[in-house]
């Protein structure tokens, strides 16, 4: 009985989803899967350039150097839109610098503080424990200064896009003309005012105006070239750090567990074996 | 135990007879997971899986009260918590990636446990409650998982709570007030976040519980084994310990260097980039998709996509999602062949493989975007998993003539048994 | 082959006891204390992600300015999430401090062991009562100071003298001061 009554409600369930199958069939065959757009055409899905960082792989490792022009590009160009809410000046220190150049580096920021004696708002140097101030007072401010396109927060960018580090370098390295074949096949296709079309972005035109415009935009201490392509790299090791600052701890500590493990694993073998010796039957030859 | 050749406890010293005799926990121990647990001898490693599934209940629990001590269940604040977790708590990043990497695990390792179950069809009598007590866990879980991945209040969290709540208002009547009760409001927030957490918390804690009853369950009839043929005789068996808790052990390293692998050198590959953008209720991720462990069911859910005469296509979905775990509960009773194991039912096993081949699909297609061809595909597929469970096995049950089993397990493990001449066809008669 | 046919028991793993360790006892022990090794090396994240972290760590140093206390007058600031007393005596304050002998005191300390040179009419104490860790009074205008004058816990009746040393009372030692050090004329830092 339990039986019959399953093999109908079986054959219920198939039949209705093959129903849907049926109708959704009959719509691709008489209206086709849908043109796609000029946009999803435009977009660049092969994977970008790529910025070979040197923390890649399971064992790379800050380039210190880097990341310390990387947080000069964010601090010179990227803050002035983007927060960078999660982070703290004090963890500046693990980009190689000491205490007392963390402790002017906090400074040389102004953050939300009170006045002592009235208690009113007002700004204050900042000092090692507190996080990166936001450039705008709240949402709506940041929606009204940049024609209602929140500049989203930058700590953990790069683990919020697939292949972020790389995504953000050729990100912003993206800027241009689209490809002029592409272009001719969508004569309508037209970037609208306010956006800029960058080929790397999922939807092509980006509400974030080219930041890095010229070679030589911030200059370096350590003699690096400041090429586009150079800030965008260092930049983006930045925000990869800024991301998830314990990476490189986390594969370093990655190794000797592994390490450990494959040995008490061989072992571990090695003791099964010799416990069923006992009882496990010799293959006849 | 049921077996008259089991090896009964003795307690050695002074100590463990006092013990013994007031609270005999070693002794359960002993006969439970211990020596005198008598195992069929022909275990293969499909037979791990249990033991490791244990194992990723423990981490998860012991990592997920660590979380909890520097977590916040405040839509204002649970973001940035789980960022303080992985920035400034010591050991905070290695937590947090062993409990989100563990889930993934305890996942893997249950799906294993279950498919080992389908192919030597672990539910038939007398093991049925076992197999019921299984599914619950399962079932315990999925909601375990659906609502820990909540915490983090991230765009997947929120949109995961916000359209997987709205699968209860696809219920006719009743729909929409109650998928406002489960949120506590119109959509995901505060009271939603803080009641996820206190049954995210409270819900491992009945699992522990339920496996329990399902390995207490399991020790009535004992372990099932490849060859489908029930323990005749002392010969068959090996106690648990050494023997399987030496596999098991060797099981378990295997398994750890894979996690291993996975939580130091590629800790998100399983997750979505979408989870490190914070809640935002005014903006949808372009795909939304709960977790992989979900895929099939979401598959499910979403290949209904027109309606089917009066039902809904919505609410036929979400009936299909949930028939689809719960048709487990009547596996016992739809198949009904005499012959547990796959390896001697032909007809069984060519469908059997059908079946994983229609379930990696589902797999793909529940993490593929709403569009063609994933959908007509996801269509096929659930139509076969349907047939498959309701129709194909009651039918093949009947129809299907199996192979000649061995006589015993020693059988079919050294070639032949002294007692075994003379009356060898026994169990395929039926 | 049918000779291995027999009962597997657990005595054939262990071995025969009396002649010691053997080879193949060797390794199932090395597999058992591995895997013991690796369970007691868990604890450790498991453990020590109890202790504080970064970001307490690094609120754990305070700055203030004593320039703007007057004398007779103390501030309250906080410092580890406690409360941090730091008063200027005036002279007789500091005249009864020193006028008393060591042998009266339960936590012999001379207020010059408590504060800092040049800095001696500057007291920085823990404003939390040695006792139970109450906040004692008399940091504030109007509270009560205590027979001795300086500070007075009122949760079970510590009296503390104008150098912050236990006189009366319950509580064991003297308020403790903090490691601290004057930055410029006027600024300590804390911890």
């Amino acid at each position: 009985m339990i039986r019959l009554i399953s093999i109908l409600a079986g054959l219920g369930f198939a039949i209705a989803a093959l129903w849907s199958f049926g109708k959704g069939a009959y719509v691709v065959m008489t209206e086709g899967m849908g043109e796609q757009s000029a946009e999803y055409a435009l977009h660049e899905k092969v994977r970008g350039p790529e910025g070979g960082f040197s923390f890649e792989g399971p064992v790379g490792n800050w380039d210190r150097q880097q990341l310390q022009r990387g947080y000069q590009v964010y601090k010179e160009v990227c803050s002035a839109c983007h927060s960078l809410n999660y982070v703290a000046f004090r963890n500046l220190a693990e980009l190689g610098y000491d205490e007392g150049q963390v402790k002017a580096e906090a400074a040389s920021w102004q953050v939300p503080g009170i006045d002592p004696n009235t208690g009113e708002a007002t700004s204050r140097p900042g000092l090692p424990t507190d996080k990166f101030p936001s450039p705008y007072p709240n949402s709506v401010a940041a929606a009204a200064a940049n024609n209602n396109a929140i500049p989203p927060d930058l700590s953990l960018m790069t683990k919020a896009r697939k292949d972020g580090s790389n995504y953000l370098y050729a990100l912003l390295v993206g800027y241009g003309e689209p490809d002029p074949a592409k272009l001719a096949e969508y004569p309508e296709f037209e970037t609208p005012t306010g956006l800029y079309f960058n080929k790397y972005f999922p939807n092509v035109n980006i509400a974030m105006a080219p930041p890095l415009t010229a070679d030589g935009q911030v200059t370096y201490s350590d003699g690096t070239e400041a090429t586009i392509s150079q800030m965008s790299k260092d930049v983006a090791a930045f925000l990869t750090w800024t991301a998830e600052p314990t990476m490189v701890k986390r594969k370093q500590t990655g190794w000797p567990v592994l390490g450990f493990l494959l040995f008490a694993t061989i072992l571990a073998w090695l003791s099964k074996k010799q416990i069923w010796s006992s009882v496990k039957p010799r293959k006849e030859d | 135990m049921s077996f008259s050749w089991a090896r009964q406890y003795e307690p050695q010293t002074g100590v463990t007879k006092w013990l013994d005799e007031r609270l005999p926990l070693p002794r359960l121990v002993y006969n439970a997971v211990g020596a005198g647990y008598p195992v069929p001898r022909n275990l293969n490693y499909m037979w791990n899986f249990g033991v490791l599934a244990g194992f990723f209940l423990v981490l998860q629990i012991i990592t997920g009260v660590v979380l909890a001590m520097h977590y916040a269940s405040d839509a204002t604040v649970a973001f940035a918590k789980v960022e303080h977790i992985m920035r400034d708590v010591n050991w905070g990043w290695l937590m947090r990636y062993m409990h989100a990497n563990g889930a993934s695990f305890f996942f893997i390792v249950i799906y294993l446990h279950i498919f080992r179950g389908f192919f030597y069809s672990s539910y038939k009598a007398p093991r049925e409650m076992i197999w019921l007590l299984g599914v619950v866990i399962f079932l315990l879980m999925m909601a375990t998982a659906f609502m820990g991945y909540v915490l983090p209040w991230g765009q997947m969290s929120f949109w995961g709570a916000k359209v997987i709540t709205g699968l209860f208002g696809a219920i006719p009547v009743v729909g929409e007030p109650l998928q406002v009760w489960l949120l506590g409001g119109f959509a995901p927030d505060d009271a939603a976040l803080n009641r996820f957490f206190s049954l995210h918390f409270l819900l491992p804690f009945v699992i522990a519980g339920v496996v329990i009853l399902h390995i207490w369950a399991l020790h009535i009839p004992g372990s099932s084994n490849p060859t489908g043929v029930e323990v005749k005789k002392e010969s068959d068996t090996v106690p648990f310990h050494p023997y399987y808790t030496a596999k098991d052990g060797f099981g378990l390293g295997v398994v750890l260097i894979v996690f291993a692998i996975m939580v130091f050198f590629l800790p998100n590959m399983l997750g979505h980039p979408d989870n490190y953008i914070e809640a935002n209720p005014l903006s949808t991720p372009a795909l939304i998709v709960p977790e992989w462990y979900f895929y099939p069911f979401y598959a499910i859910l979403r290949a209904f996509t027109f309606d089917f005469f009066f039902v809904p296509a919505k609410l036929l979905g979400v009936i299909a999602m949930f028939a689809s775990i719960l048709i487990w509960f009547i596996l016992p009773w739809l198949d009904k062949s005499p012959v547990r194991s796959g390896h001697y039912r032909p007809l069984f096993r060519i469908f059997f493989w059908i079946l994983m081949a229609d379930m990696a699909l589902l797999f793909y297609l529940g993490g593929a975007h709403a569009e063609e061809p994933y959908i007509m595909l996801s269509q096929l597929a659930t139509a076969y998993y349907f047939l498959h469970f309701l129709v194909i096995l009651p039918i093949i049950s009947q129809i299907e003539k199996p192979r000649p089993l061995p006589y015993s397990i020693t059988e079919a493990v050294l070639g032949k048994d002294e007692q075994a001449a003379g009356n060898k066809p026994a169990e395929t008669s039926a | 082959m049918a000779e291995s046919t027999g009962t597997a028991t657990a005595d054939m793993i262990v071995g025969d006891g009396d002649d010691g360790v053997r080879r193949r006892d060797f390794i199932n022990i090395a597999a058992v204390s591995f895997a013991g090794i690796g369970g007691a090396a868990t604890l450790f994240p498991l453990i020590s992600q109890m202790a504080p972290s970064a970001d307490v760590l690094a609120e754990s140093s305070t700055e203030l300015d004593t320039g703007a206390i007057a004398p007779g007058q103390a501030i309250k600031a906080i410092f580890r999430k406690q409360p941090l007393f730091v008063r200027r005596l005036t002279a007789a304050e500091l005249a009864e401090a020193n006028a008393v002998g060591l042998d009266d005191l339960r936590d012999p300390q001379t207020l010059a062991d408590r504060t800092k040179e040049g800095h001696g009419d500057v007291l920085v104490t823990m404003g939390v009562c040695t006792h139970l860790g109450c906040v004692p009074l008399g940091a504030a205008e109007g509270e009560n100071k205590g027979e001795y004058g300086g500070y007075f816990c009122p949760c079970h009746g510590s009296h503390y003298d104008t150098a912050g040393r236990i006189r009366k009372g319950p509580a064991p030692t003297n308020l403790e001061v903090p490691e601290y050090e004057f930055t410029s004329d006027s600024v300590i830092r804390v911890g």
